[in-house]
């Protein structure tokens, strides 16, 4: 016993070969938790997400799940089911008999099993389609089949690969609405294994993002947006600004930064590792940019309108600043940008930002 | 202009080659039924007339029907084997990654390259140094030999053609290997099992090279009717017995490759 959380992972790696798919990985899911794992492609989420199922052997190190050591318990024996990236509906038995697959173990009288695919069928709303075949079922009904056929088991985590892949955006955002109404009504703990931060973000309690067989960030939705740790992370969950600069001082927790293209500026830093002198990366959000057409009081950046692309609610724009490699992107509710909104492109404008609005990275 | 693609545009000349294909192919072996009913003991034209008496000598005589019930034997007890090694093969070469899976793979294909010839005489010394006596049992062993790699061709695509997510499907909803076989696996190469159980009789029902060298007392169909061969006033039946063998072949491979297809391309579909 060593585990804090539901599931615990610890120091897991898993090589394929001389390919380190994951490194060494440790992270704590909570009972009742919707956690993702979200990444690009091989990024070892995938990998991750089979070696809980027992799909796969780790190299090193030990998962733990509601307390007991997997390593010696096969995938039939764990207490976690699996919803897979292609549903692997049984094409040779109906619906009834795809959700009852699992059941043969318990020995149940038939109406006993009966009444719990019934009320399967009804949780993921498809009652009356129990004598179907695999291949008289649409994309989103294959998934629920998948679902029914895994909840049923009353699993202590249902793993989820990339279930909604799949489906056409419509459906798409239909089933993560439901996905997370029904881990609500079961209290079931989700692993998500997803590469599209939007349905991260829209589902999950927490979300671990991996890059190249490493975590980087573990965190809230919330957090992971608005204070990212690292480069990586902060250019990976949305659209983000970075800026280069260097510390001057630090008093009282405030700290004097010399930014490059923007010049001198004061935050409040809750970083306590940052030393004077060091070099370090900023990031700051379009939406907490704010633009002015003069120069405004305090800190601010001054360049030109490269770009803006009208969204209808909002607006987005490109300002090449002098000093910044790349352009800095900018975006406003249109109906907050009066007078800005009728700028040519190539007019002068000046960037204004909130001192909270600054995030401080981790690293270089 | 035609509304046919470039590629699917009728072709006169390949037609005619097809057809000329075909006959050459089939014509020789409709002279054996043609014949079996012609009223005459002798293979010539013109038709003397048409009867069944070879038939009907066909059906009185003893020997005929214990030859048929040999191969029967053979048959029935090859199909059975052959097709559960070619199953366990065909599942370990698309299920684990072996060292040399190729090389293994070419080397259970390769009877069916090698001389059955070379293969039954080397069958026969090997079983004579052993002290063995030939026998009903030993014209299986060479059936075998000759019909697994008919086998494992048959149910290779089966297992190729399925996705192993099933299985691991299976293995998650708390079934061990052996469930999840027997609840998954086997339905869904079925077809592949059947067709190739009819395959494998039909190749070991009209084999004779292996039974020529095999054999003891025993005689299968085809080495009675190669020992007929020497009476000629027995020619006529001879012709009616292969007409029926033909016909009954025919029909098992027709099966054999329809059964073989079903749902082969549906589950497919699945796949994204």
């Amino acid at each position: 016993m060593s585990s804090d959380g539901f599931i615990s992972i610890r120091n897991v790696g898993k090589s394929f070969g001389s390919f380190r798919a994951i490194d060494s990985i440790s992270m704590d899911i909570q009972q009742g938790e919707f956690f993702s794992l979200l990444g690009a492609s091989g990024c070892g989420k995938t990998t991750l997400l089979r070696m809980l199922a027992g799909f796969e052997t780790p190299s090193q190190g030990e998962i733990f799940i509601d307390g007991q050591p997997m390593s010696d318990v096969p995938p039939f024996e764990r207490p976690v089911n699996m919803v897979f990236q292609n549903y692997a509906i049984f094409p040779h038995l109906n619906v009834r008999d795809n959700i009852a697959y699992g059941l043969r173990k318990q020995r149940l009288p038939k109406a006993k099993r009966d009444a719990m695919v019934d009320e399967m069928l009804d949780l993921v709303q498809l009652a009356g389609y129990g004598d179907r075949k695999a291949d008289e079922l649409s994309g989103g009904q294959r998934q629920r089949v998948a679902l029914a056929r895994a909840l049923i088991l009353k699993p202590k985590v249902l793993l989820l690969d990339e279930p909604l892949g799949a489906l056409d955006k419509q459906l798409r955002e239909q089933m993560q609405l439901e996905l997370r109404r029904l881990q609500r009504s079961v209290g079931i703990t989700f692993v998500f294994v997803t590469h599209d931060q939007e349905e991260a973000l829209t589902l999950s309690d927490r979300i671990a993002v991996m890059q190249g067989g490493d975590v980087l960030q573990v965190d809230t939705p919330n957090a992971l947006y608005e204070q990212p740790r690292t480069r990586d992370v902060a250019s990976f969950i949305g659209t983000m600004n970075f800026l280069d600069g260097r510390v001057l001082s630090r008093v009282n927790g405030h700290t004097k930064l010399d930014i490059d293209a923007v010049g001198e500026i004061d935050i409040p830093t809750p970083h306590p590792a940052i030393v004077e002198g060091d070099r370090l990366s900023l990031a700051i959000r379009p939406e907490k940019i704010v633009l002015h057409r003069a120069a405004p009081d305090g800190p601010a950046m001054q360049g030109n309108l490269e770009m803006t692309s009208y969204l209808g609610e909002r607006s987005h724009f490109h300002i090449r600043v002098p000093g910044c490699v790349e352009p800095m992107a900018v975006s406003a509710q249109n109906a907050d940008l009066g007078e800005i909104r009728a700028l040519e492109e190539g007019a002068p404008v000046w960037l204004s930002w909130h001192d909270d609005a600054l995030i401080v990275l981790d690293g270089k | 202009m035609s509304e046919l693609s470039y590629i699917k545009r009728p072709n006169r000349g390949l037609k005619i080659y097809a057809a000329a294909f075909l006959t050459v192919l089939y014509v020789p072996i409709l002279f054996i039924p043609l014949f079996s009913f012609n009223d005459s003991l002798y293979v010539k034209f013109p038709l003397s007339g048409f009867t069944f008496q070879w038939y009907i000598e066909l059906w009185e005589r003893s020997a005929v029907w214990d030859s048929l019930g040999n191969s029967m034997r053979v048959g029935v007890a090859v199909s059975i084997i052959s097709t559960i090694l070619g199953t366990l093969a065909a599942r370990a070469i698309t299920r684990s990654r072996l060292p040399g899976q190729n090389a293994i793979v070419a080397f259970v294909m390769l009877p069916l390259v090698i001389p059955g010839i070379i293969f039954g005489v080397s069958l026969l010394i090997l079983l004579s140094r052993l002290g063995v006596s030939l026998s009903l049992y030993t014209v299986t062993l060479g059936h075998l030999v000759v019909c697994l790699p008919f086998a494992v061709a048959t149910l290779l695509p089966r297992f190729e053609g399925f996705d192993k997510s099933m299985e691991e499907a299976s293995a998650d909803l708390g079934e061990n290997g052996w469930f999840t076989f027997w609840r998954v696996t086997f339905p869904l190469v079925l077809p592949g099992v059947i067709a190739s159980l009819l395959l494998t009789f039909t190749i070991s029902f009209d084999e004779f090279i292996m039974a020529f060298f095999l054999t003891g007392t025993d005689a299968t169909l085809p080495m009675f009717i190669w020992t007929q061969l020497r009476f000629p006033q027995n020619f006529p039946s001879v012709l009616a017995l292969a007409s029926i063998i033909l016909l009954v072949s025919f029909l098992l491979v027709f099966v054999a490759l329809w059964v073989g297809r079903l749902g082969l391309i549906e589950p497919e579909e699945s796949q994204s």
